[in-house]
């Protein structure tokens, strides 16, 4: 290695050791790693990066029953996520994120949807830190909101980009790092969601109703996480439950609407690398599989993205 | 700074816990009014019927004198009963007094909704078939598609316009008192108005209701019953029927029911499934006429939906005629008059343009809804409430719209299995949908059909309301080739079948003694 380059690596990676803790993070998996992975921006850090996602089903519940549909075939969702994450302080951040979302059936003649879904703002609070078993113990707060950026269409499932609904949503964390870089997380997050107005003016649930106003049930998200994190690298496994409270099923041979019942238990992995010789720029993926689930697709899900860090504090000495 | 933050998460919290409570949505014609017709129309009973010869074709017997002890005892009855009125049966008497045939067509739109699942397909790809002697088991009786619920949108009507057609002419023959005008201390929950009270009015068409939507949703006999108890019922609970006026209603209105039900059963509904000798054959003449035939483009294939509703006897028209009012055929599936409309399709489509969108979701009417023709039952019945119909006018409204649809739809799928044109996906793969694409032919198209059938019998009886239903009948058209699945002929066509039959539908209305 070329002296000199090989000097900005240590130098680099000497004061990445000394901050080792303001780095761990910047990390993202599906649309929204950030807002539940326990990892904090240290003050005037900020994470910025892109992130593909890609999930395909060919099978989904039906309410309970597991299907396939000879008119949809393999339905694919791709979404491509701006996000940044930026440390107020050591102890709170400020995450955003928009992606673009466009959808396709491999059978069947339903057009596909594409654009820009729903933004979301965060804010992450950590609330205490405790020295317990050779590692630190922290409990978080997470509270934000979404709201769709665009007009989309949301009554067109299962190839809507979104379901067009304002959120707002809080999750506890509680985030152990501990000896030997390894690392547990537990979260439980409950999703407030508004009404959503659809371009029909009625529509059949359990029973008709007569209006555009389509009433959405609220939603809770309950995750485990652990694995190993180091600053270089990571590998953990996830798993996730979501839960939409209340809702109904898709009656049989039905379309899918915006208020079913969609629950969804996943599990996966998540991994990352950072770079030394890209300035820590860092390479992530993830994969996640539904294993059991509840109007939704069986899908097997993958990401891709790179973020980095860039620091806004001033210049020492 | 630590207080700021309490401050911010405060903040949002007491958001998300407020924010998203109010989920309770206001739906149209809801919270209704009492119906206070202007006009009683207390004439109708010399209306004329559409399946009654005449309206006293089903007996009704005298009633007992209004100054008859046991009458008296009736009244008296009633009076306690509207006095102890409990809140299910204030609830039902709010309900049902915004108008019962209002409240029926809105039962019906729920049930079709309910039932309008195609089938899913077995595991060597076949489908079953619903069997209406066997309604419960999967797939349920029956499968609800636009022409099962244009024409049971059009029996349940046409029932209760008889039904009501001879209650009104009881009323007037025997001319006993209602409870109120019998005895004047009653304060009836629902408005007074000057019909005489036997038969009760609400009864018979619960009685209509009863005999034709237990033979339509034999799945659902369950809800129906409540729904007539509760009908048929609740003007005693609210002081303004007896006993006998309802149990006279009842009975008058089943019989009717009955009568109704002897035609639909024998109109050749039973037959429109075909068979696949039959699907083969309708292929089959189009291959030989030259043109490419239209076929299932469902995954696994599908049977066709009804290829013989066009043979069903209509209302307006007599059976004889469906040729004669055929169009003629469309350009060959060859041509290149038949490219120019493909390539209409393709410029017409375009699922980034929101407003069209908006304009295809908001009248696909697919899969799990009221159909098409359930749609302009729901038009209509905002214009019989708006115009605060009589029970018996708003009866007429809906029979004379409900015949319009279902000949709308006769006529239609006999074009659509004559000509077998085939949807445009079928000619061009590149060619996406916007919507579920139906499975059967195109040419020509059951919305501009049922919309411009609709928008033309509303007109006559609503005319002030003519210019917002023809553009609503233009943009259901027009939805379907913006959805990608109708050529802009497939609407055209439809329109002029459409209107054919709506002014079928005024000749009758011009006729039959109520205008």
């Amino acid at each position: 290695m070329h002296p000199f380059l090989f000097q900005i690596l240590t130098f680099i990676q000497m004061r990445k050791k000394l901050l080792f803790f303001l780095f761990l993070g910047c990390s993202l998996y599906a649309n929204a790693q950030s807002l539940s992975d326990g990892i904090f921006m240290d003050k005037r850090y900020l994470c910025a990066g892109v992130l593909y996602n890609h999930d395909a089903w060919d099978h989904y519940w039906e309410g309970s029953l597991l299907r396939t549909n000879g008119n949809i075939g393999t339905l694919t969702t791709q979404n491509a996520v701006v996000m940044a994450n930026y440390g107020v302080f050591n102890r709170l951040n400020v995450i955003a994120m928009l992606p673009f979302v466009w959808t396709n059936a491999s059978s069947g003649t339903l057009t596909g949807q594409r654009g820009f879904q729903d933004f979301t703002l965060g804010i992450k609070y950590k609330a205490f830190e405790t020295n317990v078993l050779g590692g630190k113990l922290s409990g978080q707060v997470v509270a934000g909101g979404s709201i769709p950026s665009t007009n989309y269409v949301a009554d067109y499932l299962p190839l809507s980009i979104g379901l067009h609904s304002k959120t707002l949503w809080g999750r506890g964390i509680l985030h152990f790092a501990g000896a030997k870089h390894l690392t547990f997380l537990l979260s439980a997050a409950y999703i407030g969601r508004s009404n959503v107005s659809i371009d029909r003016t009625s529509y059949y649930t359990t029973h008709q109703i007569y209006s555009s106003e389509v009433a959405m049930p609220d939603a809770a998200q309950f995750a485990f996480r652990g694995g190993y994190y180091s600053f270089r690298w990571g590998a953990e496994f996830l798993a996730q439950h979501d839960a939409t409270l209340g809702g109904f099923d898709i009656r049989r041979q039905d379309m899918p609407f915006l208020s079913n019942n969609m629950d969804a238990t996943r599990v996966g992995v998540t991994a990352f690398y950072r770079f030394p010789f890209l300035d820590d720029l860092q390479l992530l993926g993830t994969a996640m599989q539904v294993v059991q689930g509840r109007n939704v697709g069986k899908s097997f899900s993958w990401s891709l993205g790179v973020t980095k860090f860039f620091n806004f504090n001033p210049k020492k000495q | 700074m630590k207080k700021h933050l309490v401050t911010i998460f405060i903040a949002v919290l007491t958001l998300i816990a407020f924010g998203s409570c109010n989920k309770d949505i206001q739906e149209n014609l809801s919270d209704l009014a009492q119906l206070t017709p202007s006009n009683q129309d207390v004439n109708a009973g010399s209306w004329k019927t559409v399946v009654l010869v005449t309206a006293d074709e089903v007996a009704l017997a005298a009633p007992t004198a209004a100054t008859d002890p046991a009458y008296l005892a009736e009244v008296a009855a009633t009076k306690q009963a509207a006095a102890g009125a409990n809140a299910t049966q204030k609830k039902a008497i709010s309900y049902w007094s915004a108008g019962s045939i209002l409240r029926w067509n809105e039962i019906l739109r729920e049930l079709v909704a309910k039932h309008n699942l195609a089938p899913a397909p077995k595991d060597d790809n076949t489908y079953p078939i619903p069997d209406a002697n066997n309604p419960f088991n999967y797939p349920q009786f029956p499968f609800a598609n636009p022409p099962y619920a244009a024409r049971a949108y059009a029996y349940a009507a046409v029932a209760q316009y008889d039904a009501l057609v001879a209650a009104w002419y009881y009323k007037n023959k025997y001319q006993r008192n209602s409870t109120y005008n019998t005895d004047p201390s009653i304060v009836p929950l629902v408005p007074k108005n000057n019909l005489p009270g036997y038969p009760c009015e609400d009864a018979v068409a619960a009685g209509a209701a009863y005999v034709m939507l237990r033979a339509l949703f034999p799945a659902d006999t369950s809800l129906i019953n409540e729904k007539v108890a509760e009908a048929a019922q609740y003007k005693k609970w609210a002081g303004a029927a007896t006993d006998s006026d309802i149990s006279a209603g009842l009975a008058l209105g089943k019989a009717i029911g009955q009568k109704v039900l002897n035609r639909a059963k024998t109109d050749k509904m039973k037959n429109a499934i075909g068979t696949q000798a039959i699907w083969d054959s309708l292929r089959q003449s189009a291959v030989t006429r030259g043109e490419t035939p239209w076929l299932s483009q469902d995954v696994p294939s599908r049977p066709p939906m009804l290829p013989l509703f066009g043979q069903v006897k209509p209302f307006l028209f007599p059976a004889a005629d469906i040729a004669a009012i055929r169009p003629p055929a469309p350009p060959s599936t060859n041509s290149a008059e038949f490219q120019a409309q493909l390539e209409s399709v393709r410029k017409e489509s375009d699922p980034n343009d929101r407003d069209k969108m908006r304009i295809v979701h908001f009248w696909a009417d697919g899969t799990g809804t009221y159909t098409p023709p359930g749609h302009w039952n729901y038009f209509t019945a905002e214009l019989v409430y708006k115009a605060q119909q009589s029970e018996v006018r708003a009866a007429r409204t809906f029979a004379l719209l409900g015949m319009s649809m279902m000949d709308a739809g006769i006529t239609c799928w006999d074009i659509k299995y004559f000509y077998m044109v085939p949807r445009p996906t079928q000619m061009d793969p590149k060619i996406k949908t916007l919507t579920g694409l139906p499975n059967f032919p195109a040419y020509t198209s059951g919305h501009s059909t049922f919309s411009w059938a609709g928008a033309t019998i509303l007109s006559h009886i609503f005319p002030s309301a003519k210019n917002d239903l023809e553009s609503k009948a233009s943009e259901a058209s027009i939805s379907r080739v913006y959805g990608g699945i109708h050529y802009p002929m497939d609407c055209d066509a439809g329109k002029v079948s459409g209107v054919r039959i709506g002014n079928l539908a005024i000749a009758r209305a011009q006729s039959d003694g109520a205008e």
